[in-house]
């Protein structure tokens, strides 16, 4: 009998799925690979898993018996734990009480100091992780080490099923290793092992068993040895090419070709190890990679979000002043957040202040808001980018998500910079609202404008971008013309293992 | 258990537990300070250190150091309570009401203590079951229980008859083995225990664990929305304790009294070393707080300074205070 039994489950968010469908099957003892792009699904089923949120229908069992977890603590009790990508450690509690937290050994409530520090010092060496110090502040170890404290804590709670999600992200090789040999002793336990991650060699290194998600169905399951990693990429990438015409036709710019961004040995710390690029004038070019590979960091490097060393030069001239937004924006440079909500835009604010945001001078005197210029300006780009139901009074938290963020979009016209760095310009919304943000896209960079724009969308990396780069691990690839690139060779790319990885 | 292992654990303890000594070590540093720059002030540095002037500011600090033992728990827990001084008055209300319709000095005080107790109550519900966020909710308990005390009160003072109450917050106790008021030990010795429960009873880390990371807790299991009703009423309990010292002092119930004194609590707590984050603080550190914040009104009295002088220094005080943690936090980082 299978420890974990999955049929058609299903889960909706809104009018998006983001299940639709998924059958799965777990082993006592199985390390099973889940394996998918980017927002197939893969984080919503290990939540649904580990009781952050129900399921709309479908059919889970554990042990045969019917699975409902009323909450996470409820799996926990279960058996089931989930170890989140971003970690969930309380920073000011130590080592050892975080292991044990939620589980204290106690007598009548007084804590047992030393059965605390005793499971936690018994699990650490278990890791062979005894450098780290159980009575130290969870907030004060190294990101690897707080791993290994949240790998700790799920043992401690005497788990049978573990779901990581991405959980060598942030290990050095030799805690990888470690990691490694740990889901090896698990597995002689008969805990199974749910482990997501996007790295083939590392998935073939340590799991049986794999199911690949694509757009929220299970859509192939088996043994690791019978598949090439091309079949699995195959699985992962194989959708049918959304009609082409939707990111409008690629004219043979007539902008002459003009360098206006030159980026040399760009780093920023963690996240971004080497990128070197030039942008030229009425081009669009793509980062692709997986998220969190350092795409978004690069960009708000370049936008001075973030700090950085490299040289970074604008139409010829590099770069030396502090950088910060204010300076950038001054630069002509525009920028654009995958996170609409929270760095994006004012939800509370109407439409007409968030469009004119980056700079009130254009339409006020003296200090004063010229009201009615600035309704009309709003207007204007209101029409042009087709955002629905929206007058300018209106607070932006009342429109879609897809008018959302072609407010957050709008700014950039109303801003009017030269070169526009775009992370995620259509994540998220309809089709429709993706088709009126590709037109004006394209518009810009047929103006003679210069777009970097990442995304993790295949279709439209490779749908409106002249050039394409990927970022893998930190580092940016060479940026080639976009006919030179197929989704295989760009998800073979974003997964390699970058030849500076042995280094760290 | 090896001798080994328990060699090794020791010596790893050393430099996490040198840390947290170097956070009390702060505000215990600025006690001194304020001390000795007083002395040196002074005419007569004798006095200042008197036997009976340390009994005067110990006194004084009684209603400051409870309320502040029962906030340290609600902001570590990264929560705020405002209806502090409000939960006094009504607790010294109902305490000279309970004296004045003939009941006992303990039922009295326990009435005392009970109404503080179900006002942190109210107060933990509307905070977990209607959302409510904890500034606004105790925001409004604030004019609730201010309220109720005036109502109880028939707006006017209660004068209840003499009981060995009115001995709990002398400045002068009647016995001289004491030393110092009662309700000074009883807040000494109510400062240790529940530092001893915020370090060693589940209670204690759990109430650190939700201050620290929330959904952590959560996840981990922890009844979070429980918890915070448990904390607010303890918190309110403390409070009715403070309005029961109150009441002492004044040897009457006043619905007027104790305006603001949540002010003096919170910055008890945070020149203590409390962060309104949540996650960091410490019942000791809160106390010492608070004998700053005495030692500072008492000095100025003293030196026969206007009242607008303590104002400004206590305000600056607290601003160099917590500008001094971030800075050492960030420098052992």
């Amino acid at each position: 009998m299978p420890l974990l039994e999955l049929q058609g489950v299903k889960k909706n968010f809104g009018a998006t799925a983001a299940l639709a469908g998924v059958d799965l099957e777990i082993a006592p003892g199985e390390v099973h690979a889940l394996i998918g792009e980017n927002g197939a699904g893969k984080s919503t089923l290990l939540n649904i898993l580990s009781g952050a949120f129900p399921p709309d229908s479908g059919e889970l069992r554990l042990d045969g018996q019917i699975y409902f977890p009323r909450g996470p603590a409820d799996a926990r009790v279960q058996g089931i734990v989930h170890i989140h990508q971003e970690l969930s450690l309380c920073p000011h509690l130590s080592v050892a009480e975080n292991i044990s937290l939620g589980l204290e050994p106690n007598h009548f409530g007084m804590i047992d100091r030393d059965a605390v520090l005793r499971r936690a010092h018994d699990l650490l060496e278990d890791f062979g992780c005894t450098h780290i110090n159980v009575d130290a502040m969870a907030g004060s170890l190294s990101m690897p080490d707080q791993q290994v404290v949240e790998i700790c804590r799920a043992l401690a709670s005497r788990s049978r099923i573990i779901l990581m999600d991405e959980p060598t992200s942030s290990l050095t090789r030799h805690s990888v290793e470690q990691l490694f040999r740990l889901i090896g002793r698990l597995r002689e336990q008969g805990i199974a092992i749910i482990y997501i991650s996007h790295f083939l060699e590392e998935v073939r290194e340590v799991t049986d068993r794999f199911t690949v998600l694509r757009d929220g169905k299970s859509v192939a399951t088996g043994k690791l040895t019978d598949v090439t990693d091309d079949q699995l990429i195959a699985h992962m990438v194989g959708r049918e090419g959304e009609g082409a015409d939707l990111f409008g036709e690629r004219r043979s710019s007539n902008v002459p070709k003009e360098l206006v961004l030159q980026v040399r040995g760009l780093t920023s710390p963690p996240k971004v190890r080497s990128a070197s690029f030039d942008l030229y004038r009425g081009e669009i070019l793509g980062v692709g990679g997986l998220v969190g590979s350092g795409r978004t960091e690069l960009i708000r490097a370049l936008f001075g979000l973030a700090p950085s060393s490299g040289e970074v030069s604008l139409r010829a001239e590099i770069l030396k002043r502090r950088s910060t937004p204010a300076n950038r924006i001054r630069s002509g440079v525009g920028y654009l957040s995958e996170d609409r909500k929270h760095e994006g835009l004012y939800l509370q604010l109407p439409v007409a202040d968030n469009l004119t945001a980056t700079g009130m001078q254009g339409i006020s005197h003296a200090g004063w808001i010229d009201l009615p210029k600035q309704n009309a300006v709003s207007e204007q780009i209101i029409s042009m980018l087709n955002i629905r139901s929206a007058r300018p009074a209106a607070p932006v938290a009342r429109l879609s998500g897809g008018n959302q963020q072609k407010v957050a979009f709008g700014r950039l016209l109303y801003q009017g910079p030269d070169i526009l760095l775009l992370d995620e310009p259509t994540r998220g919304i309809d089709i429709r609202s993706k088709a009126d943000i590709y037109r004006e896209v394209r518009r810009l960079a047929d103006a003679g404008r210069a777009i970097l724009m990442v995304s993790s969308y295949l279709p439209e990396l490779l749908g409106i971008c002249d050039r394409v780069a990927v970022m893998a691990r930190g580092v940016l690839s060479p940026a080639r013309n976009v006919s030179e690139w197929t989704p295989q060779s760009i998800m073979q790319t974003a997964i390699s293992e970058s030849p500076s990885m042995e280094a760290r | 258990m090896s001798a080994g292992w328990t060699a090794k654990t020791t010596a790893m303890f050393s430099s996490p537990a040198r840390r947290r000594w170097l956070d009390l070590f702060g505000p215990f540093i600025g006690l001194v300070a304020v001390i000795a720059v007083f002395v040196m002030l002074s005419e007569s540095p004798g006095q200042f250190l008197s036997p009976a002037n340390l009994r005067i500011v110990f006194a004084q600090t009684v209603i400051v150091a409870i309320g502040a033992i029962g906030m340290t728990v609600i902001i570590i827990s990264a929560g705020i309570d405002l209806s502090v001084g409000a939960i006094i008055a009504l607790s010294s209300v109902i305490t000279a009401l309970a004296l004045q319709h003939g009941w006992s000095a303990i039922s009295a005080i326990l009435a005392g203590v009970f109404v503080g107790g179900i006002v942190g109550l109210v107060n933990g519900l509307a905070i977990t079951q209607l959302g409510v966020v904890p500034f606004i909710a105790t925001l409004g308990t604030l004019g609730i229980a201010r309220g109720l005390a005036k109502y109880f009160a028939n707006q006017q003072t209660v004068n209840p008859p003499a009981t060995w109450i009115n001995e709990l917050a002398v400045s002068f106790p009647e016995k001289p083995w004491m030393l110092v008021a009662p309700g000074v030990w009883i807040a000494a010795a109510l400062a240790v225990i529940t530092g001893i429960v915020l370090k060693r009873t589940v209670f204690g880390r759990h109430v650190f664990a939700i201050g620290s990371n929330e959904t952590a807790a959560k996840a981990c299991g922890i009844r979070v929305d429980r918890l915070k009703v448990w904390i607010y009423s303890l918190g309110g309990l403390f409070f009715g304790l403070a309005g029961v010292m109150q009441m002492s002092r004044l040897r009457q119930g006043d619905p007027t009294v104790a305006v603001g004194v949540e002010l003096d609590v919170i910055a008890a707590v945070v020149i203590g070393g409390g962060s309104l984050n949540g996650g960091e603080g410490s019942v000791l550190g809160a106390m010492i707080g608070a004998l700053i914040m005495a030692f500072l009104r008492n000095g100025c009295v003293q030196m026969g300074w206007a009242n607008y002088v303590q104002e400004i220094m206590i305000g600056a005080i607290i601003v160099l205070a917590v500008a001094l943690d971030r800075y050492r936090s960030k420098a052992l980082a």
